[in-house]
């Protein structure tokens, strides 16, 4: 897609004037690069609860609460957070599958909330994306070939009987799929394969920016292997740019460069893998980390369990959102909303124990916290 | 590590503080359906000691919980069929229990649990009703001391207001509120015996660990003996003190938790725990490892498998794998394993080192 198109406002982030709401975090969201594929500016998504006979708003789920965030080129950025925490449906406003409530998605520079219709016919084929349940997102009823062959008959870039096989041909090899599987349908596949078509479809069209939701839940540990292997040869292969949503954190730190927690709707922290599973700055990313299963019988940890559940979205805790099961909450946290800062360069977080330039040392239990 | 701690920790089978307390032996669970008989449980045989927790893990399809479903004869039969086996408990085989028999020992004696909480609770009934109903059941408790146990129970598994709860319904609750009134339930009678078929799976991590541990916090305190079912070897590495491999309907492998992690011997073991990924990984070693693939996918169950069912997926699989089935066998003390190349594995593992 030439970026020549793009409306003279639409800088390269790093030119970006600081926003009105997190001037810290577009910067730690953003790694200052003309190579960006996807940025998005403070999303919301509200859904209204809707009860009783004429169906009258009676409140809104906080689904996304301003989001921000940018991939580059080659890059993935893996979005973890439990049921519930918008992770997907941030995936879905990136696809534009959902009308954001508020916000910007920027793909290759462009605000794609601003366009519809056949106007955003060129920005769907940058962006494709490839689902949990390999199943239900593939028509029983094409076969194989037909399927990865569709996006490119959308775009007219079939070429015709001949052309379109030789460039299926091409993706099934691609994606370790056999030539003979092209005539099968999709339930003669086993789940890993139809992950696999799934991914054949999403190449079809060579995008720039692959929104991954919860590729290999659904597949069995022998399997998710050899999707996660080929996802990752992939995108160094196209430089693709990876949204990966998920809530497994092995296989988040495994396929992701950058990482960003959620937790109700909004980014609580954000920065590269490395520094997010070595030293988390955020209460909930600790006690996250800490709640995973480790397959390793010698190692006992101290653990920190979480007290509680995630509280419900349509009336989300004042102040911090996490304060209801934070052990280190303090008075402030429930008054006051933290913001995402970058407290330390690359390193953004939403907690007021964490204050800018601060070393990132252990937080202390508080007697006073209380559910 | 500590190896020599590990053997400590194993004296000889029989003299260990929990004696058996269930003994599957050869049970072989076979589904007639319209495109042929699923040999879904080829064979298994195992056993659960006293106040232990023994995991039995493998992927979807494996066998797992039909193993588990069948013991207390949960299969419709037909399409299910047990072939063979016996399931000893307490000196009586459960799988030729009458209906009567085996009602008095389900929920009561021997207790389990399932993935889905939403789907296992009665979605008309209060939470109230359905955990006093086993109690009056198989207790005998008049309706106003079972409300009394199902409000203590209740309060066993955390749940706050247990009184009030008691009045709800499952849609009220949360997943992990809901797995707690499972919990309860199965516990409400004393169980010897609690089988926890993939107990988390449908749980948050941050649940999942509150859960586990309740889990094994219950157990110590009540002294039940627990069969955990799941396909997450981290959960197993966390909990279980015992574990058996199952693959294609069938134990490859069995041996206490730290043995199997440090020293697996069957190439499926092996390999499962090369294809997941690991937290803080990256730190230790610098770069992202390529993940260990087990090519291909889990044979059909349709199709008799004559030799190893693991072999044509295996990379030391020979000619013999595929023709003849490897016995289990014990390779270590407390270590079995149903492999005919174990050595060669064995060799890899210590040779580049």
């Amino acid at each position: 897609m030439a970026p020549s198109d793009m409306a003279p406002s639409d800088m390269a982030p790093s030119d970006m004037a600081p926003g009105d709401m997190t001037p810290a975090t577009a910067r730690a969201a953003t790694n200052g690069d003309a190579e960006t594929v996807l940025e998005v500016q403070d999303l919301k998504k509200f859904f209204p609860v809707k009860r009783g006979l004429l169906s009258s708003t009676v409140g809104q789920v906080y689904a996304v609460d301003g989001v921000s965030f940018t991939i580059r080129r080659g890059e993935t950025l893996g979005l973890v957070g439990e049921s519930g925490c918008g992770k997907t449906t941030i995936g879905k406003l990136v696809m534009r599958l959902l009308e954001p409530t508020a916000g910007v998605v920027k793909i290759l520079g462009t605000d794609i909330t601003a366009v519809s219709g056949r106007g955003l016919r060129p920005y769907r084929r940058e962006m494709q994306m490839v689902f949990q349940d390999p199943y239900s997102s593939l028509n029983p009823r094409m076969s194989a070939g037909a399927i990865v062959r569709e996006p490119l008959k959308n775009y007219g870039l079939d070429g015709g009987s001949i052309g379109g096989e030789k460039q299926a041909e091409a993706l099934f090899a691609r994606v370790g799929l056999k030539r003979e599987h092209m005539a099968k349908y999709p339930h003669e596949f086993s789940g890993g394969q139809r992950q696999r078509l799934g991914i054949a479809r999403a190449l079809a069209l060579n995008p720039s920016l692959i929104v991954a939701d919860e590729p290999v839940s659904a597949l069995d540990v022998s399997v998710q292997a050899q999707v996660i292997n080929l996802l990752m040869d992939l995108q160094v292969e196209y430089r693709l740019a990876f949204l990966f949503i998920s809530h497994d954190l092995a296989v988040v730190e495994h396929i992701s460069h950058r990482v960003a927690v959620m937790y109700l709707g909004k980014i609580v922290e954000l920065t590269d893998k490395r520094t997010l599973f070595t030293t988390p700055l955020h209460p909930y990313t600790e006690a996250l980390l800490a709640a995973v299963p480790v397959p390793d019988p010698e190692i006992s940890r101290q653990r920190l369990i979480l007290e509680g559940d995630v509280p419900s979205p349509i009336n989300p805790p004042s102040g911090c959102r996490f304060h209801t099961r934070c052990p280190y909450a303090v008075e402030r946290c429930r008054h006051e909303e933290p913001p995402l800062i970058e407290v330390q360069p690359g390193h953004a977080v939403a907690c007021h124990l964490r204050e800018v330039g601060a070393p990132p040392i252990k937080l202390e239990k508080r007697a006073s916290a209380t559910a | 590590m500590a190896e020599a701690a590990t053997f400590e920790r194993a004296p000889t089978p029989g003299a260990e503080p929990g004696r058996p307390i269930l003994e599957v032996d050869d049970l072989r669970v076979h589904f007639y359906t319209r495109d042929g008989i699923v040999r879904a449980v080829e064979g298994v045989s195992f056993t659960l000691n006293r106040g232990e927790t023994l995991g039995i893990v493998g992927e979807s399809g494996c066998g797992k919980s039909v193993t588990a479903m069948s013991m207390l004869q949960l299969l419709p039969q037909p399409p299910a069929k047990i072939e063979s086996g016996t399931v000893l408990f307490e000196g009586r085989d459960l799988l030729t229990l009458s209906d009567r028999k085996i009602r008095n020992v389900r929920g009561n004696e021997i207790s389990m649990i399932f993935q889905e909480p939403m789907t296992s609770l009665n979605p008309v009934l209060t939470i109230g009703l359905q955990i006093t109903e086993s109690i009056v059941l198989h207790q005998g408790l008049s309706k106003k001391a079972a409300n009394q146990r199902a409000a203590e129970m209740l309060e066993l598994v955390r749940i706050p207001d247990p009184k009030q709860r008691l009045g709800e319904y499952p849609h009220q609750l949360s997943g992990g509120m809901r797995q707690r009134v499972m919990i309860a339930m199965a516990l409400s009678c004393n169980p010897k015996v609690l089988i926890a078929d993939e107990p988390t799976t449908a749980l948050d991590v941050t649940i999942q660990a509150q859960i586990l541990n309740l889990m094994l916090e219950l157990k110590k305190d009540l002294g039940a003996a627990i069969i955990l079912i799941t396909h997450d070897l981290g959960v197993i590495a966390e909990t279980a003190e015992r574990v058996v491999v199952m693959y294609a309907g069938r134990k490859v492998e069995e041996a206490k938790v730290k043995d199997l992690f440090s020293r697996p011997l069957h190439p499926y073991t092996h390999g499962l725990m090369g294809s997941i990924p690991r937290l803080n990984e990256v730190v230790e070693e610098g770069a992202t490892r390529r993940l260990q693939e087990i090519e291909g996918t889990v044979p059909s169950l349709i199709e008799p498998i004559p030799g190893c069912a693991f072999a044509p997926r295996c990379t030391f699989a020979t000619a013999r794998c595929h023709r003849e089935a490897p016995p289990l066998e014990q390779h270590r003390p407390d270590h079995w394993a149903a492999c005919w190349e174990t050595e060669r594995l064995e060799a890899l593992r210590h040779g580049p080192e």
